[in-house]
């Protein structure tokens, strides 16, 4: 073996490799970079001409750069160059830096093939074997046009050398993938089969990869390699593992070449020719044998070679599907690798038996394994084998076995991984379909797969088991008295709301009879959960409402005043809102029978194809969805949302046609005048939710908000230079500062924000100054201290604070500051108190104006004072139910305030959750349905009131736009509150 | 075969050689998902796994990993061994190869590779006929070759 030179005498090169890898920072390796390429750059460009040791010095640099991730925009014409050097090892540099770097729309092209043409009729075969390297690694369609008429040639003279021939096979087999259209085998096609006999086994390695793939696209032309590649094959298999020399790998006899043999045989049905086709099957039945001699090494290597040949086999077998014992012992033989202690050979057994699971021959000798199966399910530690042992189950599942696979799914999914949980409801949605006996069965299935996943339960699963219910009347009744059942349950999935609501809409007669779940139980039943609800679930229940008046007439009253009211009837969102006003009408005009006949039962669906299974078929492997299949997803969702909400549709349908625009509906709504009419009632509510406070004050400055707004001081907008950096102000002279209270410097805001969920930390720091903020509350009362300290050794005089809070904020909070010693010595910190009382609730901030002279200048800066509505809140505990209660209470659009953001800092749940006990909120654990959410519950203390709150925070990881998202809701018995807490905690998270 | 990718514990790409047409750009985006997604993954493990619509093969050898991207219809068992005879190759041309050798020589990784794999397929599984035509090539070092003029 040769001697490696590090470097193989490129010195340059060996030292920049090393200069690099001793850079401390990816900067420095940036910076190192540059100086390369530049230095090179000029070597380039320089007039000296370049040596070829240079040249190719340079050009591996070049790829050597551009192989750690950096762009290389120069150097191609350099490298060609090297491409008609007389020295080896400068044209294999060239090669290599083409074949890493050129793309085929280059203009550079044209002097490559140039290049590559001198190599290939140069007659040395190493100089031709580099170049069919390079067409084979680049293998652009003008390569193609240039070669693919001579490389044929190349390939089946009887005087090419056997290296060269096989990099021929092999180029030409690139060149035929790229540009099927170029390479026409025509003549050669029977010379290039019988390459299959050539002497050399590395030939006929290389070749056979070309047959296969040329078998693939024109079978008849190439069957003849059918019976030559038997023959080949049952000689490697016969003989001796020394026989073949160097070819044998681990005492395993040409295994590459076994496996592609076995590969190629795969493109052809069972061989016709009996004489043939015993040969193959006697082949087969030798392998099967040999995996169960014992190993002639314990390297894994030879088990490895010996097992893909076998596997490959087995392939065969499979795809032959017509030996009946050749089925049955490969299914043995993988029910041994099933409890192997190789993981991957458990992983190979898993795949291959799910095709074998197939085949009528081998379908009950699979079976056989289901214990093994459920058992790999259960206790692999590697999620690709689970996922494996998921697919076979399936596969192996008939109507047998349906009840226990689908039971084991079901309880593996409690705990599957993410990854695979869509897939998994999928399938277990399928089976539970196809091998349903009873339609009971059936239905526990689907209302157990949402309880348990109902986040991934896709529109699909839940159109299907309502298409299922309607077309089956003897499950109906048993559907209605589950679902009622299943929505008992505090915390719902909403798709359990989706069929619950459905259905009992349907059938919920069915079950009237029994005073548990009489008419009125039901709906109340339903309508705990409409608010917790999505739009589309919504718009769904107010559909099952309206079918309730027509099921159950006891109803109408409650349900119309459902609608009648302004959550519903003035809903922002239009089509909630459209399909109140339409229901409400429909109801109170439309006679019994007009009623009966609209609102009558579904008709059964017509029968198709499960809508789940072609949505399975699309999903090839976990996570492999392209945009494209989850277009296709949808557009499949929406056409069967079509049919599964068709009754309640075809109604609002009807009546679409005689509504106007939706933007007329809305100025109708606004019109009206609703919002007067709602403070009052707001007011009193609070009494109800917190049930503590006395009567409420009037509100008087609610509805004025934007009037008093005006009045403040107009400070805000002012972008005065003095606002700027006061920290800079000691160069102007002091004689021209005002003495007057600066505007609040631009940052106040973003200061003042820094509080809201924390209440001591450093409020300011500049060069000279640093203040300090310590508060601490109770009821309506607080009190800060700040803490004002020096940076600098010099001492400041005429120090003075003051607090001013103006306009609104005058009537709503009573703020007082004690004097603090008008000189600070340097490195000194003095300590001012504020007493702050909150008369009733606030949205602005007061301003606190901090004036001082240091060295002569006058220093003057405003800040806001870190106080915000927020800090008086008072946690309040409660339960789920008493939560849902008077979220409900709270459900005027006016007393809610909703924000949909994007998520600044992350999402880390224990940081959320900081951030939102620091708001002052009970956190509440176990309230929403969806564990991802946070909700919180507490009491504003003002001296006026107390405002009572709720806030939900959803956290929305992967939202469309693959930006992570939050939804903020709040809501509260005082407008102006939801607003300001849903500003303030906007800028927190 | 679509793609071989060797890469470091601390994942540092040490060599790539790709099958099939693609861009740079989405080179990258596949070198950085693959070697994310092979090095979280405990030893124990399996060493393949279905990612988009390909099977990787994958193996370490010391502080290196071997990674491979097959098709469906691919031999996962032997793509493992052609990723032993690859690592074969080079410990016996290095003399027992370890990453400095491939960072150093790069190049002659890269030569080796061409001379074991075409287009994606085996050309030559025979260790001594491999290095054999790596030797010859060394033996042509700095030797002026004539070229035929033609």
């Amino acid at each position: 073996m040769p001697a490696v030179s590090k470097g193989d005498g490129m010195r340059g090169l060996a030292v920049f490799i090393s200069d690099i890898r001793n850079c401390k920072s990816k900067e420095a390796e940036i910076k190192r970079i540059n100086k390369e390429l530049a230095n090179i750059r000029s070597k380039f460009k320089g007039d000296k001409a370049l040596d070829g040791y240079s040249k190719k010095k340079y050009v591996c640099k070049l790829l050597f750069i551009f192989l750690l991730g950096h762009d290389i925009d120069f150097g191609h014409m350099e490298a060609v160059n090297l491409l008609s050097s007389n020295k080896y090892t400068e044209k294999q540099i060239g090669y290599l830096f083409i074949s890493v770097l050129v793309n085929s729309n280059s203009e550079l092209i044209r002097l490559i093939n140039n290049g590559i043409k001198n190599d290939l009729s140069s007659r040395n075969p190493t100089f031709m074997c580099l170049a069919l390297h390079c067409i084979a690694n680049v293998g652009s369609r003008e390569m193609a046009e240039a070669f693919a008429g001579e490389i044929p040639r190349i390939l089946v003279a009887g005087d090419t050398m056997d290296s060269v021939k096989q990099s021929a096979a092999l180029c030409l087999l690139r060149l035929y993938k790229t540009s099927p259209d170029l390479v026409l085998m025509g003549e050669w096609t029977s010379r290039v089969v019988h390459l299959l006999n050539d002497q050399h086994m590395g030939v006929v390695t290389a070749a056979i990869s070309l047959i296969t793939c040329l078998s693939q696209k024109n079978p008849d032309e190439f069957k003849t390699c059918v019976s030559l590649a038997v023959s080949r094959l049952s000689r490697i298999v016969s003989s001796a593992s020394t026989d073949l020399q160097d070819y044998t790998y681990y005492f395993v006899p040409a295994p590459w070449l076994s496996c592609k043999l076995l590969r190629l045989l795969q493109c052809y049905p069972p061989p016709e020719d009996g004489a043939v086709k015993g040969r193959l099957v006697e082949c087969l039945e030798t392998i099967l044998n040999k995996a169960q001699e014992p190993p002639k090494s314990k390297k894994v290597q030879h088990s490895n070679a010996k097992n893909a040949i076998l596997f490959e086999a087995i392939a065969l077998i499979i795809h032959y599907d017509s030996e009946p014992n050749l089925l049955v012992r490969a299914c043995n033989q993988l029910g041994q690798f099933l409890q192997h202690r190789e993981t991957n050979l458990r992983y190979l057994a898993l795949e291959s038996m799910c095709t074998l699971a197939s085949s009528e021959f081998s379908h009950e000798a699979v079976k056989t394994h289901i214990e093994t199966v459920i058992n790999a399910l259960k206790t692999e530690r590697d999620v690709s084998v689970r996922q494996r042992a998921a697919d076979l189950l399936y596969a192996m599942c008939d109507r047998s076995n349906a009840k226990q696979i689908v039971a084991e799914m079901l309880s593996y999914l409690e705990t599957a991984d993410y990854s695979i949980r869509e897939e998994m409801v999928l399938k277990v949605a399928i089976l539970a379909e196809k091998y349903a006996v009873d339609y009971s069965w059936y239905v526990d299935t689907i209302l157990n797969l949402i309880r348990i996943a109902g986040d991934y339960v896709s529109e699909e699963v839940w159109y299907r088991v309502i298409q299922i219910v309607i077309n089956r009347d003897d499950v109906q009744g048993y559907a209605a008295k589950t679902v009622f059942e299943a929505l008992q349950a505090p915390a719902c999935h909403e798709n359990m709301v989706k069929v619950g609501g459905y259905i009992l809409g349907e059938f919920g007669n069915l079950i009237a009879g029994d005073p548990r779940s009489s008419p009125l139980v039901q709906f109340n039943l339903l309508h705990s959960k409409f608010h917790l609800c999505s739009v589309p679930t919504r718009a769904l229940l107010l559909s099952a409402y309206i079918k309730f008046i027509n099921l159950f007439p006891e109803t109408k009253s409650t349900i119309q005043e459902v609608l009648r009211s302004d959550s519903q009837i003035r809903n922002s969102d239009v089509e909630l809102q459209q399909r109140a006003v339409e229901y409400l009408k429909l109801s109170s005009i439309a006679s019994t029978d007009v009623l009966a006949t609209v609102l009558e039962e579904m008709p059964p669906f017509p029968e198709r194809e499960s809508s789940i299974l072609a949505k399975l078929k699309k999903k090839k492997g976990p996570g492999a969805v392209s945009s494209t299949e989850q277009e296709d997803g949808k557009r499949e969702g929406g056409e069967l949302n079509g049919g599964g909400e068709r009754g309640a549709d075809s109604t609002i349908a009807a009546s679409n046609a005689s509504t106007p625009s939706p933007s007329a509906d809305l100025l109708g709504l606004r019109s009206s005048g609703p919002v007067s009419a709602a403070p009052p009632s707001a007011g009193s509510l609070l009494v109800d939710v917190f049930s503590e406070a006395g009567p409420a004050a009037p509100a008087a400055a609610v509805n004025d908000d934007g009037f008093l707004r005006d009045l403040e001081p107009p400070t805000e907008s002012s972008d005065s230079l003095l606002a700027e950096g006061p920290g800079d102000s000691d160069s102007a002279p002091p004689s021209v500062v005002s003495e007057d209270p600066a505007p609040p410097m631009p940052q106040s805001d973003e200061l003042l924000h820094k509080f809201v969920c924390k209440s001591n930390g450093v409020l300011f720091e500049n060069q000279l100054l640093q203040i300090g903020v310590k508060s601490e509350y109770r009821q309506n009362l607080g009190r800060m201290y700040l803490f004002y300290g020096n940076k600098t050794s010099v001492q400041f005089v005429s120090f003075s604070t003051s607090v001013t809070y103006t306009g609104e904020l005058q009537s709503q909070l009573n703020v007082q500051t004690k004097p603090v010693e008008p000189l600070v010595e340097g490195g000194a910190q003095v300590q001012q108190v504020i007493n702050i009382e909150c008369l009733t609730d606030f949205s602005d901030a007061p301003l606190l104006n901090i004036k001082f002279r240091y060295g002569g200048a006058l220093q003057n800066l405003t800040l806001k004072l870190p106080v915000t509505v927020n800090k008086f809140f008072q946690p309040t505990e409660m339960v789920s139910h008493d939560f849902f209660q008077r979220w409900k209470q709270l459900s005027q659009p006016q007393q809610e305030a909703q924000k949909i953001f994007k998520a600044s800092h992350g999402m880390d749940k224990e940081v959320l959750k900081g951030k939102l006990l620091g708001l002052g909120m009970a956190l509440l654990e176990n309230v929403d349905p969806n564990p991802e959410n946070f909700v919180c519950a507490g009491v504003i203390q003002t001296k006026a009131q107390q405002v009572g709150c709720l806030l939900r925070l959803e956290p929305n990881a992967q939202a469309q736009s693959g930006e992570q998202m939050y939804r903020l809701t709040l809501r509260s018995s005082k407008d102006t509150v939801s607003k300001r807490l849903c500003d303030l905690l906007a800028e927190q998270f | 075969m679509q793609f071989m990718l060797l890469f470091s514990r601390q994942g540092k790409l040490r060599l790539q050689k790709w099958y099939v047409p693609l861009s740079d750009k989405e080179k990258k985006k596949i070198t950085r998902e693959l070697v994310q997604t092979v090095l979280a993954r405990k030893p124990k493990m399996c060493s393949f796994l279905e990612w988009r619509d390909l099977k990787i093969v994958y193996k370490r050898y010391a502080s290196l990993y071997f990674c491979c991207a097959i098709e469906d219809q691919d031999n996962e068992l032997i793509t493992l061994e052609i990723i032993h005879r690859y690592v074969e190759l080079l410990d016996k041309y290095f003399g027992s190869v370890c990453e400095l050798d491939i960072i150093f020589n790069f190049e002659k990784a890269y030569f080796i590779l061409d001379e074991f794999l075409l287009g994606g397929e085996a050309q030559e599984t025979s260790k001594k006929n491999v290095l054999k035509a790596i030797e010859q090539a060394d033996l042509l070092q700095e030797v002026c070759c004539s070229l035929p003029s033609s």
